[in-house]
């Protein structure tokens, strides 16, 4: 028996709540045998004491006693599975508006979105807010579960009205890629096994479509980066550079710029954690030998061409999580790659309205709030656009009291703003 | 080509190094389980061929496998590490925590000397060996999990932890737990043992032993279970899938001698590590949400 080499595929969840999100999911792990008897007996035990039948699937993913008693999600469930070839780390995320959050935080590292709509209430307000906060976030590949079919008799036309909706939608959010499937995850259709009620459909069930979506952050432009995490000294002298290769594959021999001092070195050594290598790809965590002695250290960057911009200043978008209100001129601290600096929140454009996907001007923002800013550091970062490597184009403000993480960043803004 | 064991092995090294270069004092817990095992080897990549930059703790509560306090040593000595031994023992000889009686649970004190331990030793962030797909207070933990100055996660209010921009900043008095192999399952860790060639604890790896079926579970007969009335003592070919205190961590009846042995057999069980072994979590569906509050690991 081989249980060996498999890649990764990281999802997230969106969809409004009671549309069947962690119904779904718990289906799709039962349903591939990923849940083990004592926790399906756990979720039995569960479902009939409060009352909800024999088994309550959504009681798989809710974890914490206040989401049981209350019925909704608050926070973000991990959850595991695999097929012969891929291994899937699931993010379950809240559907509420007060806990976007722990959403953003779920989608940030998806390569895909797994959305779960009731068709017979279409796109709701949570669902769109959802979809599109999946979007400024970078998820361009979307499979879309378009659940309770059961309900509506199985109808072919209910189904398709509902994907000509959502798919507008996915179009003017600028995802690439985008299946819809009709499913009952309560009856178990087409989730994992195909639906014996739907002769009119013969596309893929969402495990098919799960294990041929495309896995790993996606093709760049731009070149690979190495942002440096630490120094390592080697025995008997020589330094190498420790970070984890973001973008395009980074090779030994490769020619770099350290950034942000502009040096031009070649890479003469490679290795990750099973010894030497000639090249990695986005996710190794590699150390690296320069051909040229440099002071380079954490924060600094090892690139290729096209190369990144050196800037102390630069327009963003944020997703705002802190609970003041802010105003230009607010003082914050700024995490991007391995690179802390002070940094200032220079100008608000506007903000972001989901409903119309449409920019008010504004001068303040607050919890929930999706802004048009430009951001000015202390440092200068070695920056990407979002759009073109996840990695360098992000970042989180960090509030200098308490520490709290008040939001995320992108670099520039998305196509659809 | 990169597999999966390839990208959570660079995450999790990531994750140290991050922490390592955003923390003050940090410290890795060490239990001699298979997990903290897996943590302890890749904290050796992340930093070679330096020495460990923070020191290995073992939060001792006595009842121990004498095999796994002898790994414990073995892999101490093999990563030069500084080891901190804190003792629930001495937390109960101190009075700050209810004795349990003999052979009771010293499951909950543990706490109280993980707690006492990291303020004493000013730590301001513990790796841990804790896993999301364990139990499902855990599954909703972030990587980098904050503690306020009593200790206490709030499940309710957890930092957004976008990307891999993990931020380790606490004020004086708070601390933060990491937990790198948070995306592993437990076949994960296996396949990664079998391809690293990992030593372990003999006693996860199939042998004889004098057992007694309780409440489910496969007791060994020893220095910290005794028989009762009625139980019959029997010699069965047991291996143990977690490994927590001697009094409360049931085997399971297994023929895997070897690490591909105990591959196929995790990947084709049908009962949860955990629900399998472990008395500590069978009290409710919320056990490990409530010890987690209090600021277990």
């Amino acid at each position: 028996m081989s249980f060996a080499t498999k890649d990764l595929l990281r999802l997230a969840t969106v969809g409004s709540v009671d549309d069947g999100k962690s119904t779904l999911i718990g289906r799709l792990l039962v349903d591939t045998r990923q849940l083990f008897d004592d926790q399906l007996d756990a979720v039995a035990t569960a479902s009939q004491n409060r009352g909800v039948g024999d088994l309550d699937l959504s009681f798989v993913t809710d974890g914490l006693r206040a989401e049981r008693e209350q019925g909704i999600t608050i926070d973000v469930a991990y959850r595991y599975a695999s097929t012969p070839t891929r291994k899937f780390i699931i993010a379950d995320c809240p559907g509420h508006v007060q806990y976007t959050r722990n959403m953003a935080t779920g989608a940030s590292t998806a390569d895909l979105a797994l959305v779960v709509l009731n068709v017979a209430h279409g796109i709701k307000e949570q669902t769109r807010r959802h979809l599109c906060i999946a979007a400024l976030l970078g998820v361009r590949t979307a499979i879309i579960a378009i659940n309770k079919m059961d309900a509506v008799d199985w109808s072919e036309s209910t189904f398709r009205a509902v994907v000509d909706d959502v798919t507008a939608l996915t179009t003017q959010l600028g995802f690439t890629s985008v299946t819809a499937i009709p499913v009952s995850a309560l009856l178990g259709e087409n989730v994992v096994d195909r639906s014996a009620h739907l002769e009119w459909y013969d596309g893929p069930t969402v495990l098919q479509a799960l294990d041929a979506a495309p896995a790993g952050t996606w093709a760049t432009s731009a070149g690979a980066r190495l942002p440096i995490q630490r120094v390592l000294r080697q025995v008997g002298g020589g330094r190498t550079y420790a970070g984890m290769v973001a973008g395009a594959p980074l090779r030994d021999g490769d020619e770099v710029v350290l950034l942000p001092a502009g040096l031009t070195t070649t890479i003469n050594a490679m290795q990750s954690g099973s010894g030497p290598r000639h090249a990695a790809t986005a996710g190794l965590s590699i150390d690296v030998g320069l051909a040229h002695e440099t002071d380079a250290g954490r924060g600094d960057m090892l690139a290729t061409a096209p190369l990144p911009t050196v800037t102390k200043e630069f327009v963003a978008t944020v997703c705002w999580f802190g609970d003041a209100t802010v105003r230009a001129g607010q003082r914050l601290r700024l995490k991007h790659t391995t690179r802390l600096t002070p940094a200032r929140l220079g100008a608000i454009e506007g903000s972001v309205d989901i409903a119309t996907l449409s920019v008010t001007a504004t001068e303040t923002l607050t919890t929930n709030d999706i802004g048009l800013v430009t951001m000015q550091t202390a440092d200068p970062l070695v920056v990407d656009d979002y759009q073109v490597n996840r990695v360098t184009g992000s970042f989180v403000l960090i509030d200098e009291v308490t520490n709290a993480t008040v939001a995320a960043g992108m670099v520039g803004r998305a196509s659809f703003l | 080509m990169t597999d999966h064991l390839d990208l959570l092995e660079s995450h999790a090294i990531f994750i140290l190094r991050e922490v390592v270069a955003e923390c003050e004092r940090p410290v890795l817990l060490f239990s001699g389980g298979k997990d903290s095992a897996v943590l302890l080897h890749l904290a050796g990549k992340a930093f070679a061929p330096a020495a460990l930059p923070f020191p290995v703790m073992h939060i001792d509560t006595g009842y121990n496998f004498p095999e796994v306090l002898e790994f414990r040593d073995r892999a101490v000595a093999r990563h030069d590490a500084r080891l901190i031994v804190a003792s629930v023992e001495e937390t109960i000889r101190q009075g700050k925590a209810a004795d349990p009686g003999h052979l009771g649970s010293r499951n909950r004190i543990q706490t109280t000397t993980l707690l006492d331990a990291i303020t004493e030793n000013r730590f301001d962030a513990a790796f841990g060996g804790a896993r999301r797909d364990e139990d499902k207070a855990r599954a909703k933990e972030r990587i980098l999990s904050f503690r306020d100055a009593f200790g206490q996660w709030d499940p309710k209010a957890q930092r957004p932890e976008l990307w891999q921009l993990y931020h380790g900043k606490v004020n004086e008095g708070e601390h933060l737990r990491a937990f790198p192999l948070s995306d592993w399952t437990e076949l994960d860790i296996w396949q990664y043992i079998e391809r690293e060639e990992m030593d372990l604890p003999s006693i996860y790896f199939a042998h004889e032993r004098d057992v007694v079926l309780r409440d489910g579970m496969w007791l060994a007969i020893g220095d910290f279970v005794e028989l009762r009335d009625g139980e019959v003592v029997e010699v069965r070919s047991v291996r143990y899938r977690t490994v927590g205190d001697a009094n409360l961590t049931g085997a399971v009846l297994s023929d895997a001698a070897t690490r591909s042995d105990i591959v196929a057999e995790v990947a084709l069980a049908n009962v949860s590590e955990r629900g399998a072994t472990r008395g500590d979590d069978k009290f409710s569906e919320s056990a490990m949400e409530d010890r987690k509050r209090e600021g277990y690991f």
